[in-house]
């Protein structure tokens, strides 16, 4: 055992290393954009250099003599032949090449295609365009944007969650705070770049493409080309970092795939960075005001929660996280509304704990700002308003281990030095400031097929089409397998990423590890079942006659009492060598189809709001910053975060998703940003040179508290998602912590040396 | 990427004569030019910045003046050919002048400085983003094109030097250390070799932006020179950036200090992050001179520093952050121990 390995405590699984690691870390894991093709052509997009208007003309004739070029594809190109996506399955509805429309700075408006990549980058470098060009609104604070109501615009956002009466209890409330946080735009720059591989063996299609949803994906890249889902493959086994950017499928895949069937040959596209800025989905930029009132004693009475979000001309994407947001404390009386705004802009999308990262941010900061008013200890102010029930429907918490999770960080990071008065703390030159924040995320589950082959010789095979997006799903899934039919890990092979295979959910809303979890457990059963049936059935075996249930499976044997068979005899005693089960998995709240709707790339994702009780994971998070009295630099010498996540199916992988989410945490809050040129709308900073994300340097010690929790009301497999978990609440720590180190309360993201110098 | 034709020369002779065309037109934009590391030059061709037709890679050349570290009493010779890691391992350079091996480990990765060249470093190009990125316009790219930083997002523009042409940063930290120890560099050109003071060989934008050295494109820069009184000792490079490594400066300073006692003898100041060229501030060294070293003469001389600081929108904070950097870079260099 060792720090990235935690000794398991209560209701966890071993830190068995990753089964895929190896291949990782030396090059050979298999990516999309690696895959060998032959004959194969090269696909590079042209984008618009303006953010809103319309193409009157494209330059190609210095492109088409760039020697290689095979063909440019514009939107004279499409015949008719390609649908626009579908808003939802798809990113967006803006088609690649449908109109000659532009809606937001970057946008697809050709493809050239050429026999090497260099041949087509140049020939793409020298397609120009004219336009006739419209005065664009980036966002927040431009002209000419129009602002909806997230109810209204969108069917996915149902209320504006609210409880008892906020005007009153806030007009009369003691102490009240009133403030505005902003979070801005953010991109996910997984360091695998976006690519599609695109070929067709007669009328079928295969597409290569990193991907969180094979199965939606494929119905999805059918309907845009109009053939049937059936004829549609989408192999996924390996994905470089995702992060919510691979969830829905992007203009570009569909389209590479036409150009794949008109050339009768294979395409590939691999999208710059740069380019990935516009034609990838992003965090969307959001701006929340918060009201809230409470006694002297520290009881919240009145919280009120509005937030703004950008998004689109055309779709109303809604970020939406009032619903956590209001249920998280006992508030006393609610209020929450959430508006979009609508602007010349990608569509954006899901990004790591899409609606928790923002919302949770400006609730936290919040909360803080409120203990200081109330000169309180922001520990305790949350202790005050912890909730056994939510305060919006009054139903109860599956579990809260809200403050348990408070008192192992606490201690572990050495909360009671701190002194209360901000700018107290010195070493030096530098200033030092302590914060904390409630880390929250709902307990999501969903639909979820699986087939296990075990064959005679004790090996057995794990097929589900989940996504290893790099979270540990299918070194869990080995393990889990191996320790339910008593096999070493090593005799376990799992296969994902691939239409061909059982489906399964898309890897979002950190559902995954609890949906295949759960439908491995329900293969693995029955195939114990099978075996022990047949083990206590045989004439004069050592089980004869006893309980199936009885008998155990350890080490490749059956085992009961003193007595022990082989694997191997009890297929004999079957009569055959594999044992090829296929299980389908149901969450109790979703409907009888619920699983061939999976098929047909419907999900029906059961939310931790849903049911009798609410069920959600939490955790909370101390840091510690340094600044320098002179220069302002910001540095983050510690962070300490203590998890509560039902079952831990593996310490180590669990450690390690939280960790990369605090690390992230640590990210939004000092480092990144999309930045904007508010007269174009365009995108500044398009690569990773500007897009700061922390290095080593900035990360010093991270340490990851797992507090054991058994909670078999949050699903029957006891496991709550931890992929997103970590990252929320962070950046409200660390505002908190800036405050407490200089009396500087930054409400603004990223917070830089800007921010507080000068 | 333009097609490109790649040619690797063998002397130094082979390499200043395949720039037959020398022209008028600055380096930058000549049809053949020189690289080194690469680091700089491929990053740009790819970006479709840089676009020459030919390529002359000058690293096979055996030549030790362009690959050795000479150091004396008095000065150290670095060839332009030495790659930055090399600089800021060498032992004698740490002890003599800190300054100089610190403007370089704190300068991008250290892969990148084991490929990139002393002589690549001190010409790298501007990382402003409207330039690096072609369909901007870019007074330095396409000249009268006009200058998308200007009333854009400047954050990590310039304050110092500027020009209503061009707000660029020159980025280079290394050339800090340089121009504040008066250095000079030698160079060989067909018209045959010349030296001149490190601190004539970049422009000031004004009205050309393009033109960023008084180098002509057949020229190479063989070597730098540095001399280094005793007192070099007595140095230090602070650079503050937005995370704390792998970033260029928001603001540096380059400090060397002769003291006797509390009482400043001779100053040397360079100011990285904030000026469109390498920056030795004269008027706050001046300033300085003949003065007890304390935070209030320290503070002083940085308000001189920054008296003629043009902020735009976003980059106004340079100008209290460049101050407080050379502050701060005063008084740590005034406690070192020597
Ligand atoms: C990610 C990244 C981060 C970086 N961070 C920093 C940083 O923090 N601080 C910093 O100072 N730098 C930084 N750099 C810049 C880096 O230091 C330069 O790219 C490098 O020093 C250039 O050296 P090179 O040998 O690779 O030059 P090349 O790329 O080969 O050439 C650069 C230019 O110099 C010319 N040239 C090269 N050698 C000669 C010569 N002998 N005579 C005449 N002309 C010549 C070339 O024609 C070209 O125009 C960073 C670079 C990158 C890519
Ligand atoms: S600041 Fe200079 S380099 Fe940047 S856009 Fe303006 S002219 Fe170009």
């Amino acid at each position: 055992m060792n720090e990235a390995a935690p000794r398991p405590k209560e209701n966890m699984g071993e830190p068995l290393p990753r089964i895929d690691g190896r291949l990782k870390v030396t090059g050979q894991a298999p990516y999309p954009a690696d895959i060998p093709v032959n004959n194969l052509a090269h696909a590079v997009l042209v984008t618009s250099e303006i953010a809103r208007g319309r193409i009157t003309a494209l330059h190609l004739d210095k492109a088409r003599a760039v020697p290689g070029v095979i063909e440019i594809f514009t939107s004279e190109s499409l015949h008719g032949d390609l649908e626009k996506p579908k808003f939802g399955p798809a990113s967006t509805s803006i088609g690649p090449l449908h109109d000659t429309k532009i809606w937001h700075d970057g946008q697809i408006m050709a493809l050239v295609i050429a026999e090497t990549i260099e041949a087509a980058r140049e020939a793409a470098m020298r397609v120009t365009a004219d336009y006739d060009e419209e005065k664009p609104s980036t966002g927040f604070g431009s002209e000419g944007t129009e602002t909806v109501a997230a109810t209204e615009a969108s069917k996915q956002f149902k209320e504006d969650v609210k409880a008892g009466d906020f005007n009153a209890a806030f007009a009369s409330a003691p102490v009240t705070i009133d403030a505005e946080y902003l979070m801005p735009t953010h991109h996910h720059n997984p360091i695998e770049l976006f690519s599609t591989t695109a070929y067709w063996q007669g009328e079928d299609l295969v597409v290569h493409e990193p991907s969180q949803n094979v199965h939606g994906w494929k119905v999805e890249i059918a309907r845009q080309l109009k053939i049937e889902p059936d004829r549609v493959r989408v192999i996924s086994p390996y994905i470089g970092g995702a992060f919510g950017s691979k969830g829905p499928v992007t203009p570009r895949t569909a389209l590479v795939a036409l150009v794949a069937r008109r050339l009768g040959r294979p395409v590939r596209c691999v999208v710059t960075r740069p380019q990935a800025f516009t034609t990838q989905t992003y965090r969307a930029e959001t701006r929340h005001h918060i009201q809230m009132g409470a006694t002297q004693d520290g009881k919240i009475t009145a919280f009120r929660h509005e937030g703004w979000e950008v998004t689109s001309r055309p779709d109303p994407y809604v970020v939406g996280g009032t619903s956590t947001t209001g249920r998280m404390y006992d508030y006393g009386s609610v209020l929450t509304k959430v508006f979009l705004v609508k602007a010349d802009r990608p569509t954006p999308s899901y990004m790591r704990s899409p609606p928790e990262t923002p919302y949770v941010y400006a609730l936290e900061s919040a909360m803080d700002e409120m203990a200081v008013a109330l000169d309180m200890d922001p520990v305790e102010f949350r202790r005050i308003n912890d909730a056994t029930h939510e305060p919006i429907e009054g139903k109860p918490f599956s579990s809260r281990p809200l403050m348990e999770c408070y008192d192992e960080a606490a201690r572990e990071f050495g909360w009671s030095r701190r002194s209360l008065q901000p700018g107290s703390m010195r070493d030096g030159d530098w200033m030092i400031g302590m914060g904390c924040a409630t880390a929250i995320y709902p307990a999501n589950i969903a639909p979820c097929a699986v087939r296990i082959i075990l064959t005679d010789d004790g090996r057995a095979r794990v097929q589900t089409a989940s996504h290893e997006i790099g979270t540990g799903i299918r070194t869990v899934a080995a393990q889990l397998t191996a320790e339910q039919l008593g096999l070493d890990i090593g005799a376990i092979e799992v296969e994902m990423g691939d239409t061909r295979l059982p489906a399964a959910p898309v890897a979002g809303g950190s559902n995954t590890t609890a949906s295949v979890s759960s439908a491995i457990m329900k293969a693995c059963g029955e195939i114990r079942e099978k075996l022990a049936r047949a083990a206590v059935t045989a004439k004069d075996g050592p089980f004869s006659g006893q309980d199936p249930h009885s008998v155990v499976f350890r080490e490749g044997k059956l085992v009961a009492g003193n007595a022990s068979q082989e694997l191997k005899d009890i297929f004999e005693l079957l009569g055959s060598g594999v044992i090829e089960q296929y299980s389908e998995f149901r969450p109790e709240a979703t409907s009888p189809e619920a699983v061939s709707k999976l098929y047909k790339g419907k999900m029906e994702m059961v939310s931790g709001e849903k049911g009798e009780m609410v069920k959600y994971a939490f955790g909370a998070e101390f840091v510690e910053v340094h600044i320098h009295r002179r220069t302002r630099e910001i540095r983050v010498p510690r962070i300490v975060g203590a998890f509560a996540g039902g079952r831990i199916m593996n310490t180590r992988t669990a450690r390690s998703q939280l960790m990369g989410g605090m690390i992230w945490g640590i990210s939004s809050a000092l480092h990144e940003a999309t930045e904007f040129d508010h007269r174009s709308a365009r995108v500044v900073n398009r690569d990773l040179q500007d897009y700061l994300v922390p290095v080593n340097a900035d990360i010093q010690e991270v340490t990851v508290i797992l507090v054991p929790e058994v909670d078999k009301d949050a699903n029957p497999a006891g496991i709550k998602g931890l992929g997103e978990l970590g990252n929320v609440g962070t950046a409200a720590a660390i505002a908190s912590a800036v405050y407490h180190a200089t009396g500087q309360r930054i409400r603004q993201l990223p917070i830089r040396i800007d921010s507080l110098i000068g | 990427m333009l097609p490109f034709s790649y040619e690797r020369a063998e002397t130094l002779d082979d390499a200043r004569k395949a720039v037959s065309d020398g022209g008028e037109q600055p380096p930058t934009s000549a049809a053949v030019q020189f690289i080194a590391g690469g680091t700089n030059m491929s990053d740009y061709m790819r970006l479709g910045v840089n676009r020459p037709a030919h390529l002359v890679d000058i690293n096979p050349i055996p030549d030790s003046s362009l690959r050795t570290i000479a150091i004396t009493e008095s000065e150290v010779r670095l060839g332009a050919l030495v790659r930055m890691s090399e600089v800021e391992d060498h032992p004698g350079i740490n002890q003599r002048c800190p300054m100089l091996a610190e403007s370089l480990k704190l300068a991008a990765s250290r892969q990148i400085r084991n490929m990139a060249s002393l002589g690549g470093n001190i010409l790298q190009r501007t990382r402003c983003e409207y330039f690096r990125e072609t369909s901007w316009p870019c007074n330095k790219r396409d000249p009268g094109s006009g200058c998308a930083a200007m009333d854009g997002f400047n954050r990590q523009h310039a304050v110092l030097g500027t020009s209503d042409a061009c707000i660029a940063t020159y980025h280079g930290d290394f050339a800090q250390a340089l121009i504040a120890l008066d250095a000079s560099v030698e160079i060989l050109g067909q018209a045959g070799s010349r030296r001149m003071r490190f601190a004539e060989l970049h422009r000031l934008p004004g009205d050309r932006p393009e033109i960023e050295t008084v180098l002509r494109p057949d020229e190479i820069i063989v070597a730098i020179a540095v001399s280094l009184p005793a007192w070099a000792a007595r140095s230090g490079y602070l650079k503050i950036r937005d995370r704390q490594s792998y970033a260029f400066s928001l603001a540096s300073a380059a400090v060397a200090l002769d003291l006797s006692e509390e009482t400043v003898r001779d100053v040397r100041i360079a100011l990285g992050g904030v000026a469109t060229v390498p920056w030795r501030a004269t008027e706050a060294e001046e300033a300085l001179k003949g003065k007890a070293l304390t935070e209030e003469t320290a503070t002083k001389a940085a308000e001189i520093a920054f008296s003629g600081a043009k902020p735009r929108q976003h980059n106004a904070f340079k100008v209290e952050l460049g101050k407080q950097t050379l502050v701060r870079a005063l008084m740590d260099v005034g406690q070192m121990r020597i």
